[in-house]
């Protein structure tokens, strides 16, 4: 079927056929997983939108802004400090690795047992199915894991890739490390866009995406109301979209959902009754349009209250400090803030136990489901602390270990269910 | 957890029937007053709907509940009876409770499941282990590897009990451990022998499932392959404990299923009365 962005597809080299087929069954997926469900809030028709013009208008916004000299810049991981990004005019987008997709072209350059993010994101490419990829000017890479590590340069050769070297602990050398690998990311960053960053550039930009994140920590709060007021498939949405939309147009659609959510709680209405188990994800990212999980838990009489993940809270917890009115001191508050990220491939990694405990207390989790891709090790051999560290909060723990495919659904709904009769 | 209400103190109680949809064998428990009236089984087939009509067709309308993998199919076909679905991990842990009251751990080793469960006081779970989506270690595996060995399924329990010695098989993939199983049969290894390491290559598996769940003793063990007298044998003696084993083991999902239903008046009644325990 014809669309008005054909020609745009086209000259972004898209295989066109199989991005058709793949739009198709991201249709039907989101009408199944999302449109089917009941009460939902006013808000998310802004959400329905965006994803689905996922590849299409937001596409063609990126085009013309291209055409106008600014850059996309294209990542894979938290890590990446977007402020540098926007101060140098450029844009960023988080990249497709949610679907199981071009994972035959995948496998012809990576190991089998690869995780099925890594093989997303590289068979994206080799399938030539994402117009986001298509249009980078750049690509950065990160070395949070050895699997994306090496995939990376196998990567290099298909992209134009930069790779920000992430500390594994967080001793003062390694804050010197990574206030290192800041610079020599900003000089990355000023030679692809050609502008020099400023101090007023730099500071409007901390404050846009401090503001994201702020508008998102807002809808995590509301999220401890009882009855739960939004599902968790949809804050996973808002999330996912949070990683390619706009800043400032975002913020503003989601203040705007924040305030529905005050009304309806107000009101004591939520999407499901209040004695309704509440459970909480906790592990790895779950990249758009990864929905199989949250959607197999809130369709086995749970409800999900809060993501203790990289599209969770993750992202948004920290702040980048304001106060600094250099550009030294604001690249050095930049370092400070990413550093704080608990991600698995620290080691030792206590914050995330705390973080994990005090979020399930917060948002009045009934239990953790925690989420590994397989062959993920961190999160892998992590969720036995965490397990524990819930223990002995008294938040019982399922852990569950899967890819992008559908062949274990049967199972895991066993498992899911199983759990949720636990807690009722 | 749903309390069925009371029925009427007069009038005799409703009969509920327990349904065990696994993925080799459906069973059939069916209660009436704390007695089971009926007990059947049949293999699975291609066709377990057709099954389950077979086991059904002179059931008056009942409370049904469903379990095992089949039991959201039960559901949706069977609008005629009041059917509803709980997961096996609940029906064993409430079949176990029932048939000995003092039962900590369940482990249940079906056609492609194997499922160790921690019960606490009162008998509520407390936490379970599962294997994913690999049938290694389970029933299936059993099967396959009496085919290998040409025994009947019921005899290569006996059969690996008349090893005289101990062999390690290594692999738990059931491709992986038939071709290991037929390179020790080209050195000579005795198939008793073989097949003794087969079964121990299960229980091993299984006890990191039950450590993982903490097993506490008593433990009970259900499900198809609490038949293998090797498998009991061996988990006896790597666990230290003893294992209960009830006398129709792949019957407890179906009973567990059918108490759930009838949960408050047997909370009441208590003991056994279902001549199924050990």
């Amino acid at each position: 079927m014809p669309t008005p962005y054909d020609e745009m597809w086209e000259k972004l080299n898209l295989d066109l056929a199989a991005h058709e087929g793949l739009l198709q069954v991201l249709g039907k997926f989101y009408g199944d997983i999302y449109l089917s469900q009941s009460g939902r809030l006013k808000g998310m028709e802004y959400l329905d939108f965006v994803l689905s013009e996922v590849h299409g208008l937001r596409i063609r916004e990126l085009q013309e802004a291209k055409a106008r000299g600014r850059k996309v810049i294209g990542t894979f991981c938290v890590f990446v400090p977007e402020e540098l990004v926007l101060a140098a005019d450029a844009i960023q987008v988080g990249l497709c690795a949610g679907a199981e997709i071009g994972k035959e072209a995948a496998e012809k350059i990576l190991p089998r047992n690869t995780c099925a993010l890594i093989k997303s994101f590289v068979g994206f490419k080799m399938a030539r199915l994402c117009p986001y990829l298509e249009s980078c000017d750049l690509v950065v890479g990160e070395t949070t894991c050895d699997g994306k590590k090496k995939a990376y340069e196998i990567f290099a050769d298909y992209a134009p890739l930069h790779v920000m070297e992430i500390p594994q602990m967080k001793q003062p050398c390694d804050r010197d490390l990574w206030k290192a690998e800041i610079l020599r990311f900003r000089e990355e960053i000023e030679r692809v866009t050609g502008a020099k960053l400023t101090a007023p550039r730099l500071q409007e930009a901390i404050r846009l995406v401090n503001a994201r994140r702020q508008v998102l920590q807002r809808l995590n709060r509301l999220r401890a109301a009882v009855p739960a007021p939004i599902s968790g498939r949809d804050v996973l949405l808002i999330n996912q979209i949070s990683f390619y939309d706009d800043p400032g147009r975002f913020t503003a659609r989601i203040g705007e959902l924040c305030d529905e959510l005050e009304e309806r709680i107000k009101a004591g209405q939520g999407v499901a009754p209040a004695n309704t188990p509440r459970l909480m994800l906790s592990g790895c990212p779950m990249a758009v349009p990864n929905w199989k999980l949250p959607f197999l838990v809130e369709s086995s009489g749970a409800v999900i209250v809060g993501e203790e993940s990289c599209i969770g809270a993750r992202n948004t917890r920290d702040l980048v400090d304001e106060s600094g009115e250099t550009l030294e001191a604001m690249l050095d508050a930049i370092a400070d803030r990413y550093l704080r990220i608990d991600c698995a491939c620290f080691t030792p990694n206590p914050e995330r136990l705390e973080h994990i405990v005090a979020m399930a207390r917060d948002l009045r989790a009934d239990g953790v489901i925690h989420y590994g891709l397989s062959f993920c090790q961190p999160y892998a051999i992590e969720a036995f602390k965490v397990e524990k560290a819930l223990k002995d909060a008294g938040v019982p723990m399922l852990s569950i270990e899967t890819d992008y495919s559908m062949e274990d659904v049967e199972q895991l709904k066993t498992r899911v269910e199983a759990f949720v009769e636990m807690l009722a | 957890m749903t309390m069925v209400e009371t029925y009427p103190p007069m009038s005799p109680p409703e009969p509920v029937a327990g349904i065990d949809i696994g993925s080799r064998s459906i069973e059939l428990v069916v209660l009436e007053g704390g007695q089971v009236t009926r007990q059947a089984a049949l293999p699975t087939t291609f066709d377990p709907l057709a099954q389950c009509r077979r086991l059904l067709e002179d059931l008056p309308p009942a409370r049904i509940v469903a379990t095992g993998y089949g039991r959201k199919l039960l559901v949706e076909n069977f609008q005629q009876h009041r059917v509803t679905a709980i997961t096996e991990i609940q029906a064993y842990a409430l079949g176990a409770r029932y048939l000995n009251p003092q039962v900590r751990t369940v482990l249940d080793i079906g056609g492609q499941d194997t499922k160790a469960i921690a019960l606490g006081e009162g008998g509520k779970v407390v936490k379970f282990e599962m294997n994913d989506r690999c049938a290694a270690g389970t029933g299936k595996f059993l099967e396959f590897m009496a085919t290998a060995l040409q025994m009947p399924l019921e005899d290569f329990g006996g059969f690996a009990l008349q090893a005289d010695r101990r062999i390690q098989i290594n692999s738990m993939c059931t491709v992986f451990a038939e071709s290991e199983a037929t390179s020790l049969m080209a050195r000579g290894e005795p198939a008793a022998n073989i097949a003794l390491g087969l079964h121990l290559a299960i229980v091993m598996r299984t006890l990191a499932m039950l450590r993982r769940v903490g097993a506490a003793a008593p433990l009970l063990f259900a499900g198809g392959v609490a038949h293998n007298p090797c498998i009991r044998a061996l988990l006896e003696e790597h666990l230290g404990l003893p294992v209960i084993v009830p006398v129709r083991p792949d019957l407890v999902g179906a009973l567990g299923a059918a108490l759930h239903g009838q949960q408050r008046r047997l909370s009441k009644g208590g003991g056994d009365q279902s001549g199924l325990a050990a």
